[in-house]
């Protein structure tokens, strides 16, 4: 039994570790701000949930358990309050944002200027 | 009253989850704590249905069931993105219905827009939020409003 929860808690650690990367290539590869907040989703969400995860199979007693589940609580709530107190920031800074070469704007909903 | 009762069994397992040390002496400065910040929080008038939802308490598990299931597909859409070469993306802006009226759902929803990586709110209106997605598909499916239905059902 503590062999299946040891191989699923690296299994777990081990994607979450490739969703850091991915997150981290694309906040690299992205060429506008807006889409770049959209590659940092993926480190906030899945990856931080996985490796929450894995970390919670490897401790054997329930406060630590609690504990890591709390902190996953608190990432989910807070990083999308966080992600939009940076999008509005920028739109509000006059960013406006552009297509995936970012060279070229994109069209805006009417009345947004 | 019942927004009372609940906060102060929300703080005493928040206490004696966190706490794990379970002694005379402790439990009643436990019970003093848990009694001094309901006390606070009753003066600052901020015990309501906003901080202790009762009545989203077994509506919301389902939705946030849905809710990480879309998490999961739209981070392994965007994962693909990321690896596969050449132009994946293909930005889009635009303004989404905002349906719901009262503010703990609207809150709701825009969270959850936010949760999903490919889509994000940028700025939220009186009856509609300007969102930015990653690609038509992901404004296709906020349009389509599947998400927004299921917050709305929350409210009712």
């Amino acid at each position: 039994m503590s062999t299946i929860l040891a191989w699923t808690s690296d299994a777990c650690l081990l994607v979450g570790s490739f969703l850091l990367l991915t997150g981290a290539l694309g906040f690299l590869r992205f060429n506008d701000f807006y889409a770049r907040i959209h590659a940092c989703g993926v480190t906030e969400t899945l990856a931080t949930a996985l490796i929450i995860l894995g970390l919670l199979l490897q401790s054997d007693s329930a406060t630590p358990q609690f504990k890591l589940a709390l902190i996953l609580l608190f990432v989910l709530f807070s990083s999308p309050t966080a992600s939009h107190a940076l999008a509005k920031a920028a739109w509000n800074a006059g960013l406006r944002p552009r297509d995936n070469s970012g060279k070229r704007g994109i069209p805006l909903p009417p009345r947004e200027r | 009253m019942r927004y009372i009762i609940g906060m102060v069994i929300t703080l005493s397992l928040f206490w004696l989850i966190n706490s794990g040390m379970y002694s005379g002496l402790l439990l009643t400065l436990g019970a003093l704590s848990v009694l001094t910040v309901t006390w606070l929080l009753h003066r600052m008038d901020v015990v309501d249905h906003e901080s202790i939802p009762l009545h989203l308490l077994f509506r919301a598990p389902p939705y946030l069931l849905w809710l990480a299931g879309q998490i999961v597909l739209s981070n392994l859409d965007l994962v693909r993105r990321v690896w596969r070469p050449g132009a994946t993306t293909d930005p889009q802006v635009s303004r989404v219905a905002l349906e719901q009226s009262s503010n703990i759902c609207r809150v709701t929803y825009a969270n959850s827009i936010n949760l999903t990586p490919g889509t994000l709110t940028v700025e939220m209106g009186e009856d509609s939020l300007l969102v930015h997605t990653l690609s038509r598909e992901g404004l296709e499916s906020l349009t389509e409003g599947e998400m927004s239905r299921r917050v709305s059902k929350l409210e009712q």
